[in-house]
């Protein structure tokens, strides 16, 4: 091993556009080994650029991608050697049954063949596709065509992975496979950088995430440190009309009153003393009370803080999006 | 790097996976085999008899089944486009440019698949002429010789039509790109003599890369000298192998255009 850098993967000053559009405007990236980095950003972002480059897909405009201790300016096929990448979209032979793309990496990754057969049923075991092997690809859904992928980046088993949008438009239940079959990798000391577009995500498994919007990285930390970025929870109370919602404002000072949603949001951190005490207080002052929820901070409300108006509504769309699954 | 040492074996583990395809949708095979033996029909069967006047000394047969023998590797290049193209825009291509192999394995595996499935063609064309009254004189030399240089054409048109593949920015445009290779034959030696055709056409002719090449295999069948025409065959296939070569890895080196 070369491995002169302490980390799996440095990139430095990364830019790139295409024509006139601005897609990464400077972007530095560290991931230290058997760390889970994930790259969290709306939709056009710029998060398949960044994998791009630094899957050696793509060259940037402007600097530099260490891998592994390569770098991909002067020894792209060590840095190639050392990675495995799953694509936003399937990168698999559609042609070909799942077996046979598994053979296809074991045969281009040059493994013996009876240790590469060996290692094909293991992974078609692993990845619950036994079934499914002999089958041709027009047969599979997302789910299993997203397992295949990955187990076709396993089949080298490299100690880096780049996974793009792995649970874009899967159902609920393939997503948890998905992120069981992401953390084991993680447990077994593989570094991952991840993209995704969904918040929920990056918080179940990334130790680091870096906030990408319009291509630049808006900001980084672990999900807690994130998460204390912005401002606390609050209870929010519902009422039915106006004249109900300006009554209850008086009786609590410092909440703030949306006159619109005709609700009022009441400083908390979640203590159900909180709760108790609010419901006391509209009560004695006789407002009827329309509802009333728990809003807790999470990575949406650091999103929507840190992200431009655009993202926020693409990003929105896409919790609707869920929601509705 | 490791890379270039597995060039050989890559190609090879790249042509099993392209013949899977190949076997596996025969369609294809059968419209591009069935080509060539169209006009070979065409042309024996039912002009033959007029068009034989022009060619005194043989008969007609005689002169125009080396043509279509060669002329199957004109017909197999819009498959040959078809294939590169839509394959080096999907994503599973896309994979194998972030792993570790040599990137002219990715092509050769497309060429050599290309030069299996013209052989294949050629030699069913070749049944096709037997059965209509076609006899070779060139003996073993010159059957071996014929094979050689449908071989070499092969692979050197197949390397021009990668490289025209690769600069298409649609799937469209990679066919058409190398409809061109179809109609070639037509403005040839290949089914009239070329002192037939009008002057410009004629020069035409004379002077593009399929007439010395069909001489050539013409003469090597007939088992007569073919002179310095076999050089003029021999260097437009290099010249366009090498072109071709080239051009094609250069394109494939860039990073690839999002289609």
């Amino acid at each position: 091993m070369t491995n002169r850098s302490p980390m799996a993967i440095v990139a430095s000053g990364l830019r790139k556009a295409f024509g006139d559009h601005v897609v990464l405007d400077g972007i530095d990236v560290a991931v230290g080994p058997g760390k889970v980095y994930a790259m969290l950003g709306p939709n056009g972002a710029g998060k398949t650029t960044v994998v791009n480059i630094l899957t050696t897909l793509l060259t940037a405009d402007a600097g530099t991608v260490v891998i592994a201790g390569h770098d991909v300016a002067t020894d792209g096929d060590a840095a190639r050697a050392a990675i495995g990448v799953t694509g936003q979209l399937s990168a698999v032979d559609n042609l070909l049954t799942g077996r046979e793309n598994l053979q296809l990496m074991a045969d281009l990754r040059h493994l013996r063949k009876k240790e590469g057969r060996e290692r094909v049923q293991q992974l078609l075991e692993h990845f619950d596709l036994v079934d499914a092997a002999g089958k041709l690809l027009s047969t599979y859904s997302l789910g299993m065509r997203r397992r295949l992928d990955l187990a076709m980046t396993l089949v080298g088993e490299p100690r880096i992975i780049f996974l793009d949008e792995p649970t874009t438009g899967l159902d609920p239940r393939s997503r948890r496979t998905m992120w069981e079959l992401i953390r084991s990798l993680a447990d077994g000391g593989v570094t991952i950088f991840l993209t995704t577009q969904y918040l929920e995500e990056a918080d179940e498994l990334a130790d680091w995430i870096a906030v990408l919007d319009g291509g630049r990285l808006v900001a980084e930390g672990t999900s807690d440190a994130l998460k204390q970025r912005v401002p606390g929870g609050h209870i929010r109370l519902q009422f039915a009309d106006a004249e109900a919602l300006a009554a209850a404002a008086e009786h609590f000072a410092g909440a703030t009153a949306d006159e619109e949603a005709l609700t009022l949001s009441v400083p908390s951190d979640g203590r159900p003393d909180d709760v108790r005490s609010a419901l006391d207080r509209l009560e004695r002052a006789g407002i009827e009370l329309g509802g009333l929820s728990m809003h807790t901070p999470d990575l949406d409300d650091v999103f929507f803080a840190l992200t431009g108006n655009g993202a926020k509504a693409s990003a929105t769309t896409d919790s609707l999006e869920r929601a509705a699954q | 790097m490791s890379s270039l040492t597995y060039v050989v074996p890559d190609a090879a583990t790249m042509l099993r996976r392209n013949l899977k395809h190949l076997l596996r949708y025969p369609v294809m095979m059968i419209v591009y085999v069935g080509q060539p033996i169209f006009v070979l029909l065409m042309f024996v069967g039912v002009y033959g008899n007029a068009l034989g006047e022009a060619t005194p000394g043989t008969s007609y047969i005689e002169f125009a089944a080396p043509a279509v023998l060669l002329i199957t590797v004109n017909f197999g290049c819009t498959t040959t486009a078809f294939n590169v193209f839509s394959d080096t825009s999907s994503g599973i291509v896309s994979r194998l440019r972030t792993m570790s192999i040599s990137r002219a394995a990715i092509l050769g595996g497309h060429v050599l698949e290309s030069l299996i499935r013209t052989t294949i063609s050629a030699l069913v064309t070749l049944v096709v002429c037997l059965l209509l009254g076609y006899r070779a004189n060139g003996g073993f030399l010159g059957w071996l010789g014929t094979v050689a240089l449908v071989s070499f054409f092969s692979l050197a048109l197949t390397w021009l039509v990668v490289a025209l593949a690769l600069s298409a920015r649609t799937l469209q445009q990679a066919t058409s790109n190398t409809l061109i290779f179809q109609f070639l034959p037509f403005f040839s030696s290949a089914f009239v003599p070329t002192d037939t055709m009008p002057p410009v056409v004629s020069w035409l002719a004379e002077n593009q890369p399929l007439t010395p090449i069909i001489e050539t295999i013409r003469a090597l069948l007939a088992g007569t000298p073919a002179g310095s025409t076999a050089l003029v065959a021999l260097a437009w296939c290099a010249g366009i192998g090498i072109a071709g070569f080239v051009w094609a890895i250069r394109l494939f080196g860039r990073d690839p255009v999002p289609h």
